[in-house]
Order: structure tokens, then sequence, then C-alpha cells
């Protein structure tokens, strides 16, 4: 198996699907000549002729509505936004439109879009290029919500995705689009939607995060190892429906459970996480479900370092969770 | 001919002119005629079953008939339709059927969508008529999105989308249009300008001249036509749709109308118009104009007995329907996702054990 990047893993992942299913079409900004402002789309068009690879014009309620009729007359299109912060003029057509399509129509029309979207900050992009909303899309009935932490899991969850027959919001950890490698499968290769990973084993606390915060998981699970504390991390990687049966195996074992996320702490997804935890697991707790988030402000340019959680905020939570 | 030019058939005295009229057999102007009737029999009894407290809501499309019924003509099988929440004429002129349309307005198991979604909002996939939502214009984009599938796969067919004049404001309506200029496709955009947005005239919601020169921004032929004549609506989206499905591209119409009645059933419309402009524009009311047509061609006799006889339909129609069992709650959590998944279904337990 090759060693390759996240964005490689993405773009092996939509020639694949390509390959394999001729009704398999993208469309977007810059995806076609300019093969996507992060590569993601890099040689596609060339492959798959323009009809394919459509490069639209500038417009988020176009692409994402455009989308939305291609589904429903039996094509299978992949809908890149640019970065996740210019997704909102299309919020109405995803969580009015493709989210309910099929609910309204009692079934009798689907919308089977998968939106890629970079998503997440660490790339010194200030605050239109760096959010994480994947609460807004996860609060929304209809809505499948996908988050690759690893090559592999980016091109197996993105494969399931488009196979599938619901519409996906897949969000793509940006920060770790080539600074993580790893080993990934070569053809057709499936992670199923809805199964969280144990990234690491441990005893003594559940870490339980996604995206771009999984390596920052792993340092602090290193470090607190050196402190004799066992971090077991969980990426459940298809963030709704959430894997809650690992999730609570897991809390019950270790009875602790820190939630790490970067987008902002107030209503984000951790909250979520938290409160069905303490509903499921209340009995197990030896401390109160911890959060380590991003802050209640804006996207902060030149803060970004201390408005991302890093691991020794995250470990000061597990310290605090020890020690409660 | 300009984008100013309004086309029109029926004239002053009844007779259709030569050089417009689309030149339909008989068989289909009567039938026309009696889905336009129809349509207003259905409006009057979904008002009338809100305002007795048996509907919730009603749109009705009063005074709009011949821009509904005439552009549900134009389309053929193949064809898809994107319509607005006030185009019940289109669906029901080709095919949707009306027990269909009452199990929907009724929200109980007679109705194919199960309840889901308040009058007004139907769908029939046998027939390419696609789920109606409230937001104004959202299905445009996916007009676009069928059109490009269609082209993709070879079809020679054309997507009708309708809307209203406040629909040319949106978003969407700019997405939507540029889409189709740019792609080249089979879309026709049928807007029903009836003068107001609720209550906004179209005067506020614009200030070109016209909606129909709109289109010249985006490539796109635009037309305007006389809405109150169920001919000429033929004619101008029969043609549209045509060069739509010979590949030439798509166009925007506008259809110049009005409503008679209120913008909904929660609506009035006296806060914000005269009587006397009511007045007038009943005075050019699209089924009257045709029945004279039709009485002339020695087609119609007796426009009252159409009359009667469509209310009986409706009135049997919603009587088969009403007594039909309500929707069962566990569909509440079905159709969210392909398959229920492990939340809804904790939920739906929950709400079907008491316990919620």
């Amino acid at each position: 198996m090759a060693e390759v990047t996240l964005i490689k893993a993405i773009n092996d992942a939509l020639a694949t699907e390509m390959a394999r299913d001729p009704s398999v079409c993208l469309l977007g900004e810059d995806i076609g000549r300019g093969g996507g402002v992060f590569r993601a789309t890099e040689g596609l068009s060339r492959r798959f002729g323009p009809e394919r690879v459509i490069d639209t014009p500038l417009n988020e309620v176009g692409i994402v509505g455009m989308a939305i009729g291609m589904a429903m007359n039996g094509l299978r299109p992949v809908a890149e936004i640019e970065f996740s912060d210019f997704i909102y003029p299309a919020f109405d057509q995803i969580v009015s439109e493709m989210a309910k399509m099929r609910y309204r129509s009692a079934g009798q029309f689907t919308a089977a879009v998968v939106v890629r979207a970079p998503s997440g900050g660490g790339i010194k992009g200030g605050h239109y290029h760096s959010q994480s909303p994947e609460a807004y899309f996860i609060h929304t009935a209809g809505l499948v919500v996908v988050m690759p932490s690893t090559p592999a899991d980016a091109k197996g969850l993105l494969s399931s995705a488009i196979r599938g027959e619901d519409p996906v919001i897949f969000l793509e950890p940006k920060a770790l689009y080539r600074t993580v490698k790893g080993e990934v499968p070569e053809g057709e290769y499936l992670v199923p939607i809805g199964k969280g990973r144990i990234v690491r084993p441990g005893a003594d606390v559940t870490l339980i995060t996604w995206g771009a915060m999984a390596p920052v998981a792993e340092k602090t699970a290193e470090t607190a190892a050196k402190e004799g504390i066992d971090v077991e991390i969980i990426d459940p990687r298809t963030l709704w429906p959430l894997d809650i049966g690992m999730i609570e195996e897991s809390v019950k074992r270790t009875g602790r459970a820190v939630v790490l996320h970067e987008a902002p702490r107030t209503c984000g997804f951790g909250a979520e996480v938290s409160a069905l935890i303490q509903e499921r697991c209340f009995l197990n707790l030896k401390a109160p479900v911890a959060r380590v988030a991003g802050f209640d402000t804006p996207f902060p340019y030149a803060l970004e370092k201390s408005y991302l959680p890093d691991p020794e905020r995250t470990l000061r939570a597990i310290r605090a969770s020890m020690d409660f | 001919m300009t984008d100013a030019e309004i086309l029109s058939v029926l004239r002053p005295d009844g007779t259709a002119d030569p050089l417009t009229d689309p030149g339909l057999p008989d068989p289909e102007l009567l039938s026309l005629y009696r889905h336009m009737v129809l349509l207003r029999a259905i409006d009057e009894k979904a008002v009338a079953l809100q305002r007795s407290g048996r509907i919730g809501f009603f749109v009705p499309s009063t005074g709009q008939e011949a821009c509904s019924i005439g552009a549900g003509h134009a389309v053929r099988e193949g064809d898809w339709i994107f319509p607005a929440y006030r185009d019940h004429g289109v669906g029901l002129m080709r095919g949707y059927p009306l027990a269909a349309l009452v199990g929907q307005i009724l929200g109980n198991t007679a109705d194919a969508t199960r309840g889901r979604q308040m009058p007004n909002h139907w769908c029939d996939r046998s027939i390419r008529l696609v789920s109606v939502s409230s937001p104004v214009a959202t299905q445009l984009p996916h007009a676009v999105g069928a059109a490009w599938a269609a082209n993709v796969r070879g079809e020679r067919i054309a997507v009708l989308t309708t809307f209203g004049d406040g629909g040319t404001s949106t978003g969407d309506f700019h997405a939507a249009m540029n889409f189709t200029g740019v792609f080249r496709l089979p879309v026709v955009f049928f807007c029903e300008n009836n003068r107001y947005a609720i209550s906004l005239p179209v005067e506020r919601q614009t200030a070109t001249g016209t909606l129909a020169e709109k289109a010249r921004a985006y490539g796109l032929p635009g037309v305007r036509v006389d809405g109150n004549d169920v001919l000429a609506v033929r004619k101008v989206v029969g043609d549209a749709m045509d060069r739509a499905r010979a590949g030439e591209g798509g166009t925007l119409i506008e259809a110049l109308t009005y409503r008679l009645g209120p913008h909904s059933t929660s609506d009035d419309p006296t806060v914000y118009r005269s009587e006397e402009e009511v007045a007038a524009w009943r005075g050019r009311d699209p089924i009257r104009r045709f029945a004279a047509f039709l009485k002339g061609r020695g087609l119609l006799e007796d426009p009252a007995a159409e009359e009667a006889g469509a209310k009986e339909i409706v009135r049997g129609a919603v009587e088969a329907a009403e007594g039909a069992p309500p929707v069962p709650l566990s569909g509440m959590f079905e159709d969210v996702y392909a398959e229920i998944p492990w939340h809804l279904a904790e939920q739906r337990d929950s709400l079907l054990s008491g316990k919620e």
C-alpha cells in the first residue's frame, strides 16, 4: 500500500468512484481546468471530461441547487464548496431543499448529493478560511455529516458517501490535507458511514475528537502516557449519525470523557456528545464530561494558535478529569 | 418582437388572432377549458374547507388559471416540472390526479406524501412533478440540474419551472438564469407576474420596465405574454419548450396576470389594493374570455353547467378523501434518511411507548 496525503486520497476516491460509476460527476468553482484550489480534483477534468467535472459560475446557491436537480434526475453529484466558510449562501438549499427532499415527497424524490468543503483552521486563513460549521448541519434533520482525519478514512468515507442514498456534508480538515500521510488501499475502498474508529485504546479517559484535532489528541495522549494517564481516543469519523455505541462502551469502561473540537464551544457538537454521554453513562462517570473547544469568538487571524485547542489545553482538561 | 411587446391570441371580440393561434384541435381546446374550470372549483372548495376549519391553509390560483393550465398543456411526456406553490394547475393539466391533490390538501392517509407538508406542496414522481417548497424560487436551480442531467444522457426533453414576480428578486433566480445561459440548458422559466408578491407591488420588486428584459443579462431570450389568455400562454410556453427540446437553450417568459383572490387564506388583500383594480381584472377573467371564444367556435354551450359539474366532481373527491384515517405517528420518523438511524428509532420508540 502506498503512503499518500489526505488530499491525494480525496482525489483517489473521486477518480475511483467516477471510473466505477458513470453517473458520478463533480461540480464547483475552479475544479475543472484549475483542478480545485486545494488540487482535490486535479487531473479529473482531463480524464473524465468537462461534462463530468463541471466548472460552474461563482455561485454557491447555483452549485448546490443544480446538484440537487442532477441528483433528482439520476446523477450522483459531488459538489465542491471552495471553503466551508463560503457554504452559507447555499444554506437554504442545503437545509430546506437537499435535506428535506426525501421527507417532504415521502420518498418520491431524493437528493443524494455529496457536498465537499475544506473546513477548519490552521492555515492562517483568518475568519473566512478557517471555520468549522459542522454543528449547523448536524442540527439539520436529513443530513449525514462526515469529517475524516486520515487519508484512508478520507478515501473510504468519501466513496461510501458517493454511493449512499442520503445527502452528505463532507467536511475535509484542510490543515491535514498535506500534513498527514498514511497508507491507503488502492482501488475501490469503503469505510462504512456511521462507524467510529478507536484511534488509540486506553483505560483511564475517553477523548472524543475529529478532523484536524485528531493529531492533537494523539500528541496529548503521548504526553499523558508519560504522566501515567492512559488515554483512549475515539474519532467518530461520521459526526452524524454518531456511533454512540462505541462512545458509550468506552466511557462506561473509563468513567471519564473529554470532547475536543476546534469549532466554537457553545452549541458546538461537543455539547451534544456531552449530553448523550451523561444520559447514557451517568452512573459510570467519575468526573463531569469536559469540553475543549474553540472560543466563542469569530475566528481570529493573528491569534489563531491561541484559539485552536492544542495538546497543552487538552492535557489540562484530561488532568482535571483525572483529579476530579 | 421586442421584449416589451405582449403576445396574445384571444381578441376582444372573442375570436383568435390567426397569426398567433397555436391551432389546437377542438378536444384539446375543450380540455384546456375544463381544466381551468376544475382548477377554479378546487380553489373555491379548498378556501371553503379552510374557512370552515377542515384544513389549515390554502393558496388559491383564482385569476391565474390560464397561466398554469396553458403552461401545463405545453409539457410533454419526459419533461420535468419544478412548480411554485400556486401552480397546482400545471400538475393538474399534466395528469396529477384530483384524488391525490385533494389528499395532499387534507394531509391524511389519502395523501401520497403522508401528511408531510401543508396544502399546495404536492408532487408526483410518475409525471416528474417535483415536490414544492415554500421558500420562493428555490426550485429554479433544481430545474437547471435536472436539465443538465437530461443533456448528459442525450434526452431531448425540456424542463419547466414556474414562479411569481417576487421570485425574480431572489438569488436563486439569478443563479438559475445565469447557469442556464452559461450552460445553454433546456430550461423554460415561466414567471407569472400577478403584480403582487403578497402585498408588494411589482414596481417595488424591480426598477426595470418589464421582468422579461432581465433575460438579456443572462444571454437568454425574454418574452411577454397575456397571462389571462390560455391560448397565448400555450403558444409561448409551447414554443419555448420546443426550442429547449431542440437544444436551443432556455427562455424567460413573463406572463402578465392578476391574482383575483388573496395570496393565501391567511392574507387580506383589501389592505394593499383597491376594489377598482380588482374589478378591472375581474373583467379580464381568463375563464370567461376563453368560454366566449369556445362559444363562438360552437364548442361550448352552457358554461354554468360546466362549472356546476366541476364543483360536483371536486365535492365528490373531497368526500371520498376526507374519511381517510389520519397518518400514523410512526410515519413522522420515516423518510428522514433512507434508513432509520438509531437516534430516530429511539425517539420514535419513546413517543410510541408514551415516555416522551
